[in-house]
């Protein structure tokens, strides 16, 4: 399938993402430490979706018609709040600041009271993506177009309301609902699979009615925008089945040393010089990424 | 608005403050399209809501047993702009669900109306796993959130109607089936506010749910024999009318308070935090608590005789007045 995102365009989000990554290290730095390996691994998909795939922006984010995200893994607040600083609804200046900060607005957790680009408050797993079915729900029974992208952890899977929302979900067609499941395979503190086996997960989604696309590189921008196109290609889609995109990722990706040592990069600090390394890191990441060829279908588009 | 009650009514008609809100669901949809409604299998043919989503087909959804999603998904709605009602069993909706109500609806200010039925042991065949006892306690705890016991149908349906534009979530527990009712002709209802049953001097019964009807019938024997006993509905347990409550501690030589739910954390627990918090008042009455006490209340034919059996009917009701009247321990 041809893909409208050119490989200009692919450069530029891959970019993008690298950006983030230094933002996000140093967010992490500011507060001494946090949550690192799960932002690392979902950036990816959430440049994609933010800066190509959403009806979303500041000047967007009251407007009804707008495509909601729903941070169903609180824990990775940090990335959307240095999104959100980017997208000009505050400076990263402030966030900076005030992240983890007695009296400060930014939290390990997303507050939407205080943290503006964010549809709800969450942190308690789980909770995601029922809210993101109401959403769903209301966008239907209005007509609008909105789409609801809702991202989840693997580990967060383990929860038992996921799974009551995904039959429901299913049940009332809510074709206009997508779920991303960032599957990094590794946990609060533990390998998920050493905890509970996923390694079906896709068919597990499929059985209970939805339609899944697996993203074997869920790090690489060109297959990211390419699963992202084909899932609403077809203009009935949004009337279908719900959607599911499973990413295989990687905990802690751009950064080598986290990369290496997945498992104990849930969160974590930069302190003792590993904030250059990280930095440095972030770079040969992006060089690697730049140089990667863009698959055929992209190069013809070139021309 | 004189308040005229019933407890003197021989005819004793029955109401369902349940049936009332449901009724008002209604009328509020047919006014308003953003109404919403929802349900965890609740819905058979003959049901209120099974007309209801005959009546408004796609703005009716009954998601299954799957309380955490349903409530999750309320919240949604409501936070893109829908009046959700949102339907259950009172035990199911207000403890299996505690953490969806808390975080998703009360921490993200989503407006939905929760209406747990059964409260209490209003079903009382079905036994513990089905009894609500808890709920108050654990919806009073939570930040946002407002608690309403109705003890009668014009103040289910007047609670119902206000919801629509109450901008932060509201717990409506309602019991099962028919009840007597509390009031003839009109009420004033006003969330947050009290109503003053029956004025009185010598001694306060506060009562909400069912049990103001059975502080009613207390202080009416109470009355032959010459006490003169204040009746409190307080429909609305968060935020409790602290000054109801304080005028009575003030004016009275006591209070007693009655529910059905476990006598640890509802309405009990939140009229003798009031008046021990007043410090500067130097309020000093004695507030004796009823309702059910640390047992699981088994299975029962009738409410009634669960409630005379925990001792927080209207027979207790007397008797811990008269306790407080005569200066003794019950």
């Amino acid at each position: 399938m041809a893909i409208s995102a050119s490989e200009n365009d692919i450069r530029k989000l891959q970019q993008k993402a690298a950006q983030l990554r230094h933002m996000l290290v140093d967010l992490v730095d500011s507060a001494g430490s946090s949550h690192i390996g799960g932002p690392l691994s979902a950036c990816d998909i959430v440049t994609a979706l933010f800066y190509r795939f959403m009806n979303f922006s500041r000047e967007r984010a009251d407007d009804q018609d707008r495509d909601r995200f729903v941070l169903s893994k609180g824990h990775n607040g940090d990335l959307l709040y240095c999104v959100f600083a980017d997208m000009g609804f505050y400076s990263y200046e402030e966030l900076l600041r005030e992240f983890k900060k007695t009296g400060g607005r930014w939290g390990e957790h997303p507050n939407r009271l205080y943290n503006p680009g964010f549809e709800c408050s969450t942190g308690s797993l789980g909770h995601g993506l029922p809210l993101a079915l109401g959403m769903a729900m209301a966008a239907k029974l209005d007509k609008r177009n909105s789409r609801i992208y809702c991202l989840v952890g693997d580990g967060e899977l383990q929860e038992g309301s996921n799974w009551e929302a995904i039959m429901c979900a299913a049940q009332h067609s809510f074709g206009n609902l997508v779920l991303i499941v960032d599957k990094n395979g590794a946990q609060g503190t533990h390998l998920v699979s050493d905890l509970c086996d996923d390694s079906n997960l896709a068919q597990r989604i499929e059985d209970f009615g939805w339609e899944v696309h697996t993203v074997q590189d869920g790090n690489d921008m060109f297959q990211i925008c390419e699963a992202l196109e084909r899932l609403y290609a077809d203009e009935g889609a949004v009337y279908g089945r719900p959607k599911c995109l499973i990413l295989q990722t990687v905990k802690g990706k751009g950064v080598d040393f986290m990369e290496a040592d997945p498992a104990n990069w849930h969160a974590g600090s930069f302190r003792n010089g590993r904030l250059e390394r990280a930095h440095g890191s972030i770079e040969v990441w992006l060089e690697r990424e730049l140089k990667k060829s863009a698959p055929m279908r992209h190069r013809e588009m070139e021309g | 608005m004189a308040v005229v009650t019933r407890e003197n009514d021989p005819a004793r008609e029955m109401g369902s403050a349940r049936f009332a809100a449901n009724d008002m669901l209604f009328e509020l949809a047919r006014q308003n399209e953003n109404v919403v409604v929802m349900t965890c299998d609740n819905s058979q043919e003959g049901t209120p809501l099974y007309r209801f989503s005959q009546e408004f087909g796609e703005r009716f959804i009954d998601t299954g047993i799957a309380e955490q999603n349903t409530v999750g998904m309320a919240a949604g709605l409501a936070l893109s702009g829908k009046k959700v009602f949102c339907q259950s069993f009172a035990s199911f909706l207000a403890t299996r669900a505690i953490e969806y109500i808390f975080l998703d609806a009360a921490y993200n200010h989503a407006p939905v109306v929760f209406m747990g039925t059964h409260s209490g042991v209003t079903a009382p065949v079905s036994g513990p796993t089905h009894f609500a006892l808890m709920d108050i306690a654990y919806m009073r705890t939570m930040p946002n959130l407002t608690v309403i016991v109705p003890s009668d149908p014009c103040i289910s349906a007047k609670v119902m109607a206000q919801s629509i534009q109450w901008p932060e979530p509201i717990y409506l527990r309602l019991p099962k089936g028919v009840e007597p009712l509390v009031y003839l002709g009109d009420v004033d209802v006003q969330i947050g506010k009290s109503i003053l049953a029956r004025p009185g001097k010598d001694v306060t019964l506060i009562g909400c749910g069912p049990m103001v009807y059975h502080c009613l019938c207390a202080a009416k024997r109470l009355a032959a024999e010459g006490v003169d006993a204040r009746v409190i509905d307080m429909h609305t347990v968060k935020p409790i009318d602290k000054e109801a409550i304080l005028c009575a501690a003030r004016e009275t030589k006591g209070i007693v308070t009655s529910e059905d739910h476990m006598i640890t954390g509802g309405l009990g627990s939140a009229v003798a935090e009031t008046v021990s918090a007043d410090v500067v008042g130097g309020i000093r009455v004695p507030v004796i608590r009823l309702g059910i006490p640390d047992c699981f209340p088994g299975q029962c034919e009738n409410a009634e005789e669960i409630y005379e059996r925990c001792m927080c009917d209207k027979n207790a009701i007397y008797v811990a007045a008269k306790a407080i009247l005569e200066g003794r321990s019950l």
